[in-house]
C-alpha cells in the first residue's frame, strides 16, 4: 500500500479550477519531487493534501485511510505536515515556544533539544522571537518544527525560495540528511537541479493538469520536454 | 484620583475580555456589555438566596462561563468566516435578546448588591476618606489580572491562544483544534465581563442597561491600549478611568467627551495603539 494515494482530484479557487483530475502515489521512505511552472498547482497539491484546502471531487488516501477534506489538525495528526512556502513562523513567539507549540498535539514529539543538536544554530537562537530570525533561520525553524511531530511525510513548498546560495547549500544538506534516514517527503521547488539530486521520483504539474511521471534521470534524457514545462 | 483607580480597575477587566476575544477570535463582541449586566444580575440572585458577596461573585463567573460556552457554541462559531458586519449584526443580536430578557425578569427598575461586610466602611488614606470597598476592589481585579496573565502567557492553552492570534491556519496545521481554543478564550472572555459586573455592583447600581456605557468605555481603552493586547486593555483601562472620573469632577456631562477625544488623539499620533503593533491583520 502506497503511504499517500491521490486519486483524481479536482480543487478549486472558487469558481476557478487549480486541480484536473490529479493523480500521485508517494510510497515510504522515498523522496519526490513536484515540479511545474509558476501557477501550475503545485502549491494548491500540497495545500489539499494537507486539508488546507477541500478537493471538490476525487479521493486522498493516507495509510489507506480517507482524508480528502478533513480539516488540516486532523490530518497532521495521522502524521502528515506540510512546510510553507512562506514558512509562517509565529513571530511573536520564541523559537523555543514555536517547536513546543508544533509537538502539543503529539505524544511521541521531540524535545527541543533534539532539534538544537540538529540545527545548533536554532540552540543559540532559541530566545529569540520568530520575527527577529533571518530568511534561512526561518526555514531551519519551519522544517525543524515539522520534524518535531516525527510525521511520515513531509510536504515541503519550496524551501529554498529566496536564500542566498550558501544558505540554500545548508538546507539541502539538511534534506539530504533527512532523505538518508529514510523520511518520506515531497518536495516543491523552483530549484529544479537541487529537487532532482534529492528526489527519485518525479512529477510534473501543468495548468493544474499531471504531465509527467518519472524518474529524475528519464526526464534528464528529455530536454525538450523539461525545457516545454519547466523552462529549462 | 483614586475614584478613577477603581473605575479603571474594572474597566480593564471588561475591556481585556473583549480584547482577547478579539485578539484571537478576530470577533468584535457587541455583547460584552451584556454579558457584563448579566454577570451582575446572576450575582444579584445568588446574593438574594445566599446572603453572600463571595457566593454572589462565583456565581457571576461560573454563570457567565457556562453563558459564554453556550453563545460560542450556538451562534458566534458560524460567524468566524463572515465578514465583520455580520459578526456584528450576530453579537449585537444576543445583547439585544440578553438585555431584554433580563429586562422581563427582573424589571428595568435599578436594584443594588450592598458591598460585603468584610468590605463594608471607609479608610482614612490620611489625603481623603475612602470607602474600603473601592481598595478590594483593585485588589480583587488584581488577582484577576494576575490569573488571566498567568493562564495566557503560562500554560499550553495560552501558548496556543498566542499563536492563534498570528496565525490560525498554521496551528491548526501544527495538529491543534483551534477551534476548541476559541471556546475556551470566548468563555474566560465572558467570564471576565460577568465577574466585573459583579464585583461592580456595589458601586453602581444594576439594571439591564447597565452594560450599554461600559461597553463604550471598553471599546475606547482597547483601542487607545491597542486592540488584542494584555498590557494595552491595563494601561488603557487605568488611562480612560482616569479622565472619566477626573473630568466628572469638574464637569460631568464632559467625562465621556474627554475620553472619546483622548482616544482621537491616540489614534492620531499612534494609529496601532499605545501598545499595539503595527501591521497584525
Ligand atoms: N488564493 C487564490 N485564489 C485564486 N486563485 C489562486 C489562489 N492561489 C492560487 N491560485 C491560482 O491557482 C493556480 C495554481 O496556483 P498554485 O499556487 O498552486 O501554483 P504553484 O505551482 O504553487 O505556483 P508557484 O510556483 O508560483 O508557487 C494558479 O493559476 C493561481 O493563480
Ligand atoms: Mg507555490
Amino acid at each position: 500500500m502506497s503511504l499517500l494515494e491521490v486519486d483524481a482530484i479536482n480543487t478549486y479557487y472558487g469558481e476557478a479550477h487549480a486541480l484536473f483530475d490529479v493523480s500521485m502515489r508517494i510510497e515510504p521512505h522515498e523522496v519526490v519531487a513536484l515540479l511545474g511552472r509558476n501557477g501550475a498547482g503545485k502549491t494548491t497539491t500540497l495545500k489539499t493534501m494537507m486539508g488546507v484546502m477541500a478537493p471538490k471531487s476525487g479521493a486522498i488516501l493516507f495509510n489507506g485511510l480517507p482524508i480528502g477534506g478533513l480539516p488540516p489538525y486532523k490530518i497532521a495528526r495521522l502524521g502528515l505536515q506540510f512546510v510553507p512556502e512562506e514558512r509562517r513562523i509565529i513571530g511573536g513567539l520564541t523559537v523555543e515556544e514555536n517547536l513546543v507549540l508544533a509537538g502539543l498535539s503529539e505524544a511521541k514529539s521531540w524535545e527541543p533539544q533534539r532539534v538544537y543538536d540538529m540545527f545548533p544554530r536554532l540552540g543559540e537562537r532559541r530566545r529569540s522571537r520568530g520575527r527577529e530570525l533571518s530568511g534561512g533561520e526561518q526555514q531551519m525553524l519551519a522544517i525543524a518544527r515539522a520534524l518535531v511531530r516525527e510525521p511520515q511525510l513531509i510536504l515541503l513548498d519550496e524551501p529554498f525560495e529566496g536564500l542566498a546560495p550558501l544558505i540554500v547549500q545548508d538546507l539541502l544538506g539538511v534534506c539530504r540528511r533527512l532523505a538518508e534516514e529514510g523520511r518520506t517527503i515531497v518536495i516543491v521547488e523552483q530549484n529544479v537541479e537541487a529537487a532532482l539530486s534529492l528526489a527519485q521520483r518525479c512529477y510534473i504539474l501543468n495548468n493544474g493538469h499531471v504531465v509527467y511521471e518519472g524518474t529524475p534521470a528519464e526526464l534528464r534524457g528529455d530536454p525538450d520536454f523539461m525545457h516545454r514545462h519547466l523552462g529549462i | 484620583m483614586f475614584n478613577g483607580l477603581t473605575l479603571g480597575a474594572l474597566l480593564v477587566l471588561v475591556a481585556m475580555g473583549l480584547t482577547i476575544i478579539f485578539g484571537a477570535l478576530g470577533v468584535v463582541n457587541f455583547a460584552h456589555g451584556a454579558l457584563y449586566a448579566l454577570g451582575a444580575y446572576a450575582g444579584l440572585v445568588a446574593y438574594e438566596y445566599t446572603g453572600s458577596f463571595a457566593a454572589a461573585m462565583a456565581a457571576g463567573a461560573a454563570f457567565l462561563l457556562a453563558v459564554g460556552i453556550v453563545i460560542e457554541r450556538g451562534l458566534i462559531r458560524l460567524y468566524y468566516e463572515r465578514p465583520a458586519e455580520d459578526q456584528i449584526l450576530a453579537t449585537f443580536g444576543v445583547a439585544i435578546v440578553l438585555v431584554e430578557g433580563l429586562r422581563a425578569i427582573f424589571g428595568g427598575l435599578a436594584r443594588n448588591i450592598p458591598a460585603p461586610s468584610w468590605a463594608a466602611g471607609i479608610v482614612n488614606l490620611r489625603v481623603t476618606l475612602y470607602p474600603t470597598y473601592r481598595i478590594d476592589v483593585l485588589a480583587i481585579v488584581g488577582v484577576s489580572l494576575v490569573a488571566l496573565y498567568f493562564i495566557l502567557y503560562r500554560t499550553r492553552l495560552g501558548l496556543i491562544v498566542r499563536a492563534g492570534i498570528e496565525d490560525q491556519l498554521m496551528v491548526n496545521i501544527l495538529g491543534i483544534n483551534v477551534t476548541r481554543t476559541f471556546l475556551t478564550v470566548f468563555g474566560l472572555g465572558a467570564m471576565a465581563a460577568g465577574f466585573a459586573g459583579v464585583i461592580n455592583a456595589p458601586i453602581v447600581t444594576v439594571s439591564p442597561d447597565m452594560g450599554a456605557d461600559v461597553l463604550v468605555q471598553s471599546f475606547v481603552v482597547i483601542v487607545i491600549g491597542g486592540v488584542g493586547s494584555f498590557w494595552g486593555a491595563v494601561v488603557g483601562g487605568l488611562i480612560a478611568g482616569e479622565i472619566l472620573s477626573l473630568v466628572a469632577m469638574i464637569e460631568p456631562a464632559y467625562s465621556q467627551v474627554a475620553l472619546f477625544a483622548t482616544m482621537a488623539l491616540v489614534l492620531i499620533l499612534r494609529p496601532q495603539g499605545l501598545f499595539g503593533v503595527e501591521g497584525r491583520q
